[in-house]
């Protein structure tokens, strides 16, 4: 017994150094940027270069700025488009991936070969699928000129360089408009709750639901975050980065789909078919409704890759193109080209705080599901 | 035995180091002839130091400066850096105490006599001299190709109420009336049309802070300016500014604002001649101003081979080096004793506009405006996008810019 | 029926080549582009094959890429090897010696691995400027070592969780201890679990870019930034990004086609559970 316990000790001294590295290098230096969120850092060009730089508190003054300085516009329409692009993205490689799975699941010959050829832009960086699509998508050459090949006019669309903008909103709305999402989504988890019996649940994520909603209806639109209206909307230049991406990525999601598949046993589709289900109608109501976790798993994962995307836009439209920017690129560009550490530090807590959302209570739940089996 | 080669080894690689001398720029590709022009000479007179040439490429050295500040913080100085003579050495390096003073250096050299004075004055403060200018470039020439322009019959615009009469004509035959590159370029071409909308006076008291950037003069250049960006190429922005300048030279946009780095490129590279390969002219209504803009090497405190960076500088100060290197940059010389006969047409242009026109600094060169001012005056252009091109927006966010960061000296 | 049958066969082909197509159609692109001349490649005949096949832009990338390419080996190897072995050790410890608080634990070193970069990059560099690692390697190797704990833990771990807890308890029976039983009993089955952890990190490592961009000077920087600052710089010539970018994907390329089935299950562990 003392054997044992004396063993149980090694095995948490050996695992201590790598839990002690972790928490200074992730929950510490959090800690830190946090830290210098809140300051200046920056503002003064003689401390941002300054070998010791003195840092004062400024306290929620650079988040303000974010949201509502008039300077602060790109950061705004970063954000826009970084919820569109995760959006498209999602969905793109999804449904790619999905319609990949199923086809291949088919029992095609060559599978092999074909999931080779579906899965390997996986293998490669952001980078270089950035080069590579950047100059697929040049104006007057590249995927523009493929209609030539069937005998239609050049394509004409801008691509990367193009500066229109659709489903445009004001800045302003924007309050209303996250009560209002987050209001269909507490009445959609009332629904479920109301459908599973579960009265309490489903009353009390109701109630909230409603009053979000009507908050948003009545009382959202008198939030005044800018003293003017502002524009923001979906970029159509990020229609390539979003095809680049989801080209890359829904390999991936292929194969998620994929293994899950070849994991629904036989005999509950061909129970299906015997009783006289089509084709469609397995996939509706057998394997659709199979396919739930993994489609969650993989929203998860997409989402963050998502959420912290950053070299792809790099080398596809560079850096410094506002129209195709997202925060993780501006939050590099102030903190480590203009040196406002404090504005980029700010700009990474706010990524974080997006990631988290996402990424908790997936982490929760799905370990919580462990420990109970 | 084995332990002694191995010490050997260490000994003479740190020996092989010590004897070397890391310059940092952002002239490549095009513009890196000029250089290693000026490494050749440098490695005649000191031929026991090997140069490090630490290029890092990217538009107007935009991307240099990250990577150099970040180095600088990270405390690991090159050992000389090219850094733009005026605000931008000042503002960003002298006033965070990372230079060396090189007053000594002048002295010896005999530099305070030959360099021509209002450039000293650009990399100077009242503690001293902070850096060596190797090029004199103008910043507001407007580029064409003579043969098209006749082909199309419009003449070089001497206004810019010319050039918007002629718009619709060029882009009647196809043509984009001016063409235009990425970000940078953007803003390059504001300061030209800034410097036209306001003129020489006012256009200088942005940069004191006497006249804020949101009064009626400033309001009209953004105006201005909008009608302009109507005749640029719509993929502006997946430029760089060689394709800018190609645009022009392949015949299909009339006129390009570039800097006259690009008749170094026109010349060197492309082999074009001036005055009937191509042709210059003050960019509109700023005939006889001369936006300056200068490069210079600085001394970083902290730097590894101090002693073969000063040797660098002195070459880089030097009448061979400086008629070296500029003669294939496509630039002047900043020593008044250079010898026009080895520059071409265009440069012996620019170096008698130099003597007698009036001059104002560029701030997308560095020369006027903190490095932060231009940093974030890139914001003040997407609230002129985003708001639909409206004037007064990008005005009172160009003065915000100035209010929070702080304009110039 | 049968008709039905064959036409929905057809279907699936046709569907599953449009989609190679689509997949493979950049691969053409950059294979014509990074073979022409320079001064061959036109816009407007982007999709034509060269006239002549040309090597030299191969030659110039070598030229522009080798330190690049030398520095993600170094930088791709060290890193993996010191990552895969610690993670190793902690799946063992997280799998085969539970302790209090391992649930708390557990997750908390997960969430590392999800945390966007942005968020620890301005106390990292401070940091690594501190020790004097800024600008080099070995400061680069530290930082992907410190962030790849967090998966090659979780995926050893989860591999580990299959090996019978009996085998250790005879194991130990036969008085083997901590070091003991991990040398002889679940070493020695981890080779699979490394292959998959070797492959999933180098491929990470490889093609990272926002570390490698920020913490390291060009002369110390990895092919990724090489690639960026060639494509993004002046005047674009496109022969020579195309063939830097075949450069810089053939490892990790080769790495996926020849251990395809190990580089999917990495790719599935990468999802918590798998």
């Amino acid at each position: 017994m003392r054997r044992f316990s004396r063993d149980r000790l090694t095995a948490v001294l050996m695992l201590l150094p790598s839990l002690v590295v972790l928490a200074i290098f992730v929950y510490g230096f959090i800690g830190q940027t946090a830290y210098v969120s809140f300051t200046d850092w920056g503002r003064d060009p003689a401390q941002a270069l300054a070998v010791s730089p003195q840092l004062n508190f400024v306290g929620w003054d650079n988040y303000q700025r974010l949201f509502t300085g008039l300077l602060e516009s790109r950061f705004r329409q970063d954000l826009v488009n970084l919820v569109f692009f995760t959006v498209f993205f999602i969905v793109g490689s999804l449904g790619l991936g999905l319609a990949l799975a199923i086809l291949l699941d088919r029992g095609v010959k060559g599978e092999a070969f074909f999931r080779t050829i579906f899965l390997y832009p996986f293998a490669l960086a952001f980078i270089v699928t950035g080069t590579v699509w950047r100059w697929m998508l040049q104006p007057q050459g590249g995927v523009n000129l493929l209609p030539t090949y069937l005998g239609l006019p050049r394509g004409e669309f801008a691509w990367l360089t193009s500066r229109e903008q659709v489903w445009r909103f004001d800045w302003n709305q924007v309050p209303s408009i996250t009560a209002g999402i987050v209001a269909v989504v507490l009445l959609w988890i009332a629904w479920g709750a109301l459908r599973r019996a579960q009265h309490g649940q489903a009353f009390g994520f109701a109630i909230v639901g409603l009053a979000l909603a009507a908050w948003g209806l009545a009382g959202g639109p008198g939030v005044e975050l800018l003293p003017f209206p502002e524009r923001r909307g979906f970029n159509l230049a990020l229609i390539g980065v979003i095809i680049a991406a989801v080209w890359q990525m829904s390999g991936y999601t292929m194969a998620l789909y994929l293994a899950s598949l070849r994991g629904i046993p036989e005999e509950l589709r061909e129970a299906a078919r015997v009783d006289g289900a089509s084709g469609f109608q397995v996939y509706r109501h057998v394997v659709f409704p199979l396919l739930g976790p993994i489609t969650l798993s993989a929203m998860i994962i997409l989402g963050h890759i998502s959420l912290k995307i950053f070299d792809l836009i790099w080398a596809m439209a560079g850096p410094d193109l506002a129209t195709t920017s997202v925060p993780a690129l501006l939050m590099y560009l102030r903190a480590f080209r203009g040196n406002q550490f404090a504005d980029g530090a700010a700009i990474a807590m706010v990524l974080l705080l997006m990631v988290a959302l996402v990424i908790v209570p997936y982490l929760w739940s799905s370990l919580r599901g462990e420990v109970r089996r | 035995m084995r332990r002694l080669l191995a010490v050997l080894i260490a000994v003479g690689m740190s020996v092989v180091a010590a004897n070397e001398v890391e310059v940092f720029h952002w002239w490549a590709g095009d513009e890196g002839p000029a250089l290693q022009a000026l490494i050749e000479v440098f490695e005649e007179q000191y031929p026991e130091i090997t140069v490090n040439d630490a290029a890092v490429t990217g538009g107007a050295g935009v991307v240099a400066r990250a990577v150099l500040r970040t180095r600088m913080l990270g405390g690991q100085p090159p050992d000389t850096f090219q850094v733009h003579a005026g605000d931008e050495l000042i503002l960003t390096w002298v006033v965070a105490d990372r230079m060396e003073d090189l007053t000594f250096l002048f002295e010896e050299e005999g530099w305070l006599d030959v360099l021509s004075p209002d450039l000293i004055e650009l990399i100077s403060t009242p503690e001293g001299i902070w850096s060596v200018p190797v090029n004199i470039h103008r910043s507001n020439v407007m580029w064409y190709v003579p043969e098209n322009l006749e082909q199309w019959g419009v003449e070089v615009p001497e206004t810019w109420d010319a050039f918007l009469e002629i718009c619709p004509t060029l882009q009647a035959e196809g043509v984009t009336p001016l063409s235009l590159g990425e970000a940078w370029t953007v803003v390059h071409l504001w300061e030209s049309v800034a410097l036209a909308a306001m003129g020489p006076d006012q256009y200088s008291q942005l940069w004191t802070g006497q006249l804020p950037f949101d009064s009626p003069a400033g309001v009209e250049a953004w105006e201005l300016f909008g009608e302009i960006l109507e005749c640029t190429n719509p993929d502006a922005s997946g430029l760089s500014w060689q394709q800018a300048t190609d645009l022009v030279v392949d015949g299909e946009a009339a006129f390009n604002v570039m800097g006259d780095w690009a008749a170094g490129y026109m010349y060197t590279t492309l082999e074009l001649e001036p005055g009937t390969g191509f042709g210059w002219a003050a960019s509109p209504d700023t005939e006889g101003v001369f936006m300056v803009l200068s490069d210079s090497f600085g001394l970083p405190r902290g730097a590894p081979n101090r002693d073969n960076a000063i040797a660098w500088l002195r070459v880089s100060g030097s009448l061979e080096g400086q008629d070296t290197f500029n003669p294939i940059k496509g630039s002047i010389a900043p020593r008044l004793d250079s010898d026009l006969d080895l520059y071409n047409a265009y440069l012996q242009d620019a170096a008698a506009d130099f003597a007698v026109d009036r001059q104002v600094g560029s701030l997308m060169h560095g020369t006027v405006g903190s490095d932060p001012f231009r940093d974030n005056f890139f914001l003040a252009l997407d609230v002129f996008y985003d708001t639909g091109r409206n004037a007064q927006a990008a005005a009172s966010a160009a003065q915000a810019v100035a209010l929070q960061f702080g304009v110039g000296r | 029926m049968i008709a039905a049958l064959k036409r929905t066969r057809w279907l699936t082909y046709g569907l599953l080549i449009i989609a190679s197509l689509f997949f493979l159609g950049p691969v053409y692109l950059v294979i014509v582009t990074a073979f022409k001349e320079p001064a061959e490649i036109r816009l407007a005949t982007a999709w034509h094959l060269p006239q002549r096949w040309y090597w030299q832009s191969f030659v110039v990338a070598w030229d522009a890429f080798s330190t690049g390419l030398r520095n993600s080996l170094i930088l791709a190897v060290t890193a993996t090897v010191i990552s895969a072995m610690l993670g190793s050790l902690n799946g063992y410890v997280l799998s085969k010696w539970r302790f209090p608080g391992a649930n708390i634990v557990f997750p908390l070193m997960l969430f590392g691995m999800f945390i966007p970069y942005q968020s620890i990059l301005i106390p990292l560099f401070q940091f690594l400027r501190d020790v004097g690692l800024y600008g080099g390697l070995p400061g680069l190797i530290v930082t992907h070592v410190v962030y790849g704990l967090p998966i090659t833990t979780l995926i050893f771990r989860n591999f580990y969780a299959e090996i019978p807890d009996e085998m250790l308890e005879a194991g130990k029976i036969d008085g083997a201890g901590f070091f003991g039983l991990y040398a002889r009993i679940v070493f020695p089955l981890s080779i699979a679990g490394f292959v998959v952890v070797i492959i999933w990190q180098f491929t990470q490592i490889w093609n990272e870019f926002l570390f490698a961009v920020t913490l390291t000077r060009p002369a110390s920087a990895p092919i990724t930034v090489a690639l960026a600052q060639l494509a993004g710089g002046e005047a674009v010539r496109w022969n020579l990004p195309m063939a830097g970018a075949i450069l810089a994907a053939l490892p990790t390329l080769i790495i996926y086609i020849i251990l395809g089935r190990y580089f999917i299950r990495g790719l599935l562990a990468g999802s918590v559970k798998g």
